[in-house]
């Protein structure tokens, strides 16, 4: 029972509209303000009621990033959950649940059931609503939480709540912490995390709280968008602090207008974002073409998830990284991040607007259904040393959108601030951005726009070697799976092997050839069939990877999966 | 019909020759614009024109103006995005039938229920003129084409019915023959508080050989005192009636909040996007609430 005793895997697993995720939010905070280090990542079927969600919550002395097979305490709360998760419950797993939830394959064999009757403690506490607080109790019961904790949270959650609210959620926490002391009495072996006070100070935060406070913290002031799996979180995020951050933010009617109206609006001086998922990323790609042709600075939040077509619209892949490479009729400079972890999403999105207001291109994130849904830990963001840049100028009355620069990039002006005119055109333009059709001009600025990609280069994040400085074997990444190939690479622990995981996967740092040519065995991991940054990495460099790590189930790596497929491969 | 030209700081040497065909109605409508923005005072420094693909969206590239020459039917997008950005611009958006009813459909619909306070002028001449001669959403049935060889069997779009049963702001039709009208509808349309919609019938000497300037002068007809534009069913009456195409202001509904009247980010302050800066301090205490 609970192999490793310093990190326990919990995983709740219901319907959908059962509170599974407030129950999620609501541990983690318990967790937390306990003194431990805290993960969890959340999957759920694309519908709004009924089948078999899950949310998976690590609890550990240490800092954990990542998601895991393994399972040590299982709470099935409907009767799907016990069959859906079979090849995840093992021996080792403790299902603590009402008898009915569970299948009867596990009750017989060497399957460790605590029954509890949630039922008959929620009704006794005042009615199933307060199950969550019941569940809430039952884990502070269990890991040895102080019951004030629990309060704390549950007043704070049910703060706009009626008193008697408040006194049931402490009532049912209390009968769900008295279970606890006897499941751990009766049935459980003891153990004791570890606790540190370090903790408290962290920040707990997901994908989508990263992106956005990168955003805010780059000065985004525009945010229109439609609504789409998984990145409509960022949209919410938005419309939450709109108000208080000033930001403009509006639901379009559709992925077109979005882009559209960011391009207005860093047009006439605000800095905007979409937020959205490949398939709305499809619809935008004529407006990334404008945002090419005019020199507009845009940034786009691409959350992806498995396509083609509607695909599995609420899991994860990491399949559009050409699409984003590759979208929008002509040429034209664009750049491309992909944050590693949550921290670096904070980091890459504020940079994402200095860099779409520096060099005056698209700067694309690319993000995933797991990456957004995933909360960890993490140590305090420094934003003062991130100052915001302001790169507008003043015209005067001879200004030119278009004049032609050594370094590609034009002196952007705004209409309404200065004296001069600012004309900008989807049509090949001259320096004043009126319409041409002379083939010098065209020659002039084709090669204008392009010679931003120097510069673009000259800024190009390095990507991240992680593991043995002198390697063997290199392990290659990208965007979200960068925690679990680095906590893979620590629990393999060995000497020879690296990880180099990729932040920036446009264009590629210069660095890129020299670090994995350094290494006799080349092995690239991606959650996508086809490896698109390994072809990347080949049109760019002409390296090959000796092997690939893909998976393409609509799921994302899990730390034991890619610590056997390394093994098998090394 | 005699041509009032009106020399203002919107004229200047284009620095190509224009691209319009000799005795197009689009010279006549940009006369009118720039006499309607002379006359109103406008400053160039604030009047930002927005267009998206067609001949008639070339009209901002003749005038001496910040302008955003976009795509193919997104002008609407852009025009709400630079206006919800600085509300201190004016910002007009203009272009043809195929490029605001056709390509753009969907954008007209949704930007007179959000109700920018912009200007959209709509130069409609039934067909596509720069592709060719192609039917338009607003040609008429039966009008035959080298792609509608038997002659379109779609419905004309009605541009006015959509606009007022949306309850627009303002709904006007001009006609590009009568330039001092349309020169004032549009001075009426700027002026208002809201999305205001001008639609300018317009001949097509070269494409369009059905609905020629001598057919559009047999086909229209001013409105007069009798048609009250607060009416909103006498508006939709006009605006549906066949073979007849009543000028002047269909509908008003001046009353209503506009787009930007609703946007939070200027409840508190009424500066424009750019003149504005992060506070640090607000996210570090945002930051720091995620201590849980």
């Amino acid at each position: 029972m609970f192999q490793n005793r310093n990190d326990i895997s919990i995983v709740l697993s219901g319907e959908a509209g059962q509170g599974l995720q407030t129950l999620e939010q609501l541990m983690l905070r318990v967790f937390k303000k306990a003194g431990y280090y805290v993960f969890s990542y959340s999957e759920f079927m694309s519908r709004i009621r009924g089948g078999n969600n899950s949310t998976q919550i690590r609890v550990s002395s240490h800092r954990v990033r990542s998601y895991t097979d393994r399972i040590d305490i299982f709470v099935p709360m409907n009767e799907e959950a016990t069959i859906r998760f079979h090849e995840r419950i093992t021996p080792e797993t403790v299902i603590i649940a009402e008898p009915a939830m569970v299948d009867p394959q596990y009750l017989e064999g060497n399957f460790t059931v605590l029954d509890v009757a949630f039922g008959d403690l929620g009704r006794e506490a005042g009615g199933k609503i307060y199950l969550n607080s019941v569940m809430l109790g039952l884990f502070a019961g269990i890991f040895g939480v102080d019951i004030h904790l629990v309060e704390n949270v549950l007043r704070d959650e049910f703060h706009t709540k009626e008193e008697s609210v408040v006194a049931n959620n402490f009532r049912a926490a209390d009968l769900g912490q008295t279970l606890g002391w006897q499941l751990l009495e009766n049935n459980l072996e003891h153990f004791a995390i570890e606790k540190t006070d370090d903790v408290k100070e962290e920040l707990l935060m997901n994908g989508v709280d990263a992106v956005g406070l990168g955003g805010l913290a780059g000065g985004c002031n525009f945010v229109s968008s439609y609504p789409m799996s998984p990145s409509t979180g960022v949209l919410v995020f938005f419309a939450r602090h709109a108000k208080d951050f000033g930001v403009v933010v509006e639901q379009a009617e559709d992925e077109i207008c979005a882009i559209n109206m960011c391009l207005g609006s860093w047009y006439a001086g605000g800095k905007a974002m979409v937020t959205t998922s490949g398939g709305g990323f499809a619809l935008m790609s004529e407006g990334l073409s404008l945002a090419g042709c005019t020199e507009t600075p845009i940034v786009i939040h691409i959350g992806q998830r498995p396509g083609p077509a509607t695909g599995l619209p609420t899991r994860t892949e990491q399949a559009d990284l050409e699409i984003a490479l590759y979208a929008g009729h002509g040429e034209f400079p664009r750049i491309i991040l992909a944050p590693g972890s949550i921290t670096d999403a904070f980091i890459l999105t504020k940079r994402a607007f200095d860099l779409a207001d520096t060099y005056q291109v698209p700067v694309i994130i690319l993000s995933d259904q797991y990456f957004l849904e995933t909360n960890m830990v993490l140590p305090a963001l420094e934003i003062r040393e991130l100052d915001e840049k302001h790169r507008i100028v003043k015209t005067k009355d001879d200004y030119q959108r278009y004049a032609i620069t050594r370094n590609g990039v034009s002196p952007r002006g705004i209409p309404g601030y200065g004296t001069g005119i600012v004309c900008v055109d989807s049509d090949e333009h001259d320096e004043g951005g009126y319409i041409t059709e002379d083939p010098a001009m065209r020659n002039a600025m084709v090669e204008k726009r392009l010679r931003k990609r120097k510069g673009i280069l000259k800024d190009a994040l390095p990507p991240k070697l992680i593991g043995a400085q002198e390697y063997e074997c290199i392990l290659v990444g990208w965007g979200s799976t960068f925690n679990v190939i680095s906590e893979a690479v620590e629990q393999i622990g060995r000497e020879d092997i690296a990880l180099l995981h990729f932040s920036q996967v446009y264009p590629l740092h210069g660095d890129t050839a020299g670090l994995i040519n350094k290494a006799e065995k080349k092995i690239i991991i991606e959650n996508n069939a086809t490896g698109q940054l390994a072809k990347l990495i080949k049109l760019e460099t002409g390296i090959d990877f000796d092997h690939k790590i893909l998976k393409y189930s609509g799921m994302q790596f899990s730390l034991e999966e890619v610590v056997e497929r390394v093994r098998e491969l090394v | 019909m005699e041509k009032k030209k009106t020399k203002s700081e919107f004229d200047f040497e284009h620095p190509t020759d224009i691209a319009w065909c000799p005795g197009c109605g689009n010279f006549n409508i940009l006369d009118a614009l720039k006499g309607a923005l002379f006359e109103l005072g406008v400053s160039r420094k604030t009047l930002v024109m927005v267009s998206g693909i067609g001949q008639a969206a070339k009209a901002p590239q003749y005038l001496n103006a910040h302008y955003f020459n976009g795509l193919h039917g997104r002008s609407l997008p852009v025009a709400t995005g630079i206006k919800a950005s600085n509300p201190e611009l004016i910002v007009i958006a203009q272009s043809g039938d195929g490029c605001m009813y056709g390509e753009g459909g969907n954008h007209f619909i949704h930007t007179i229920r959000r109700n920018p306070d912009i200007t959209n002028i709509v130069h409609n001449n039934m067909v596509y003129g720069l592709t060719k001669g192609q039917a338009s959403p607003t040609s008429m049935v039966g009008f035959t084409t080298k792609v509608q060889v038997s002659g379109v069997h779609a419905e004309a779009f009605n541009p006015l019915a959509v606009a007022i049963a949306l309850d627009a702001s303002f709904v006007a039709r001009a006609f590009a023959g009568d330039v001092e009208q349309t020169k004032e509808l549009m001075k009426q349309a700027i002026t208002l508080r809201g999305y205001a919609l001008l639609d300018v019938l317009q001949p097509c000497v070269t494409f369009n050989h059905v609905n020629t300037h001598k057919w559009f002068k047999e086909h229209i007809y001013y409105l007069d005192d009798k048609h009250d534009p607060h009416d909103r069913d006498g508006a939709f009456g006009i605006a549906t009636q066949k073979d007849r195409f009543g000028l002047g202001v269909l509908y008003t509904n001046p009353e209503k909040l506009i787009f930007e009247d609703h946007l939070e980010a200027y409840l508190d302050d009424k500066r424009p996007l750019f003149q504005r800066r992060v506070d640090v301090d607000k996210i570090a205490e945002l930051i720091i609430t995620r201590r849980a």
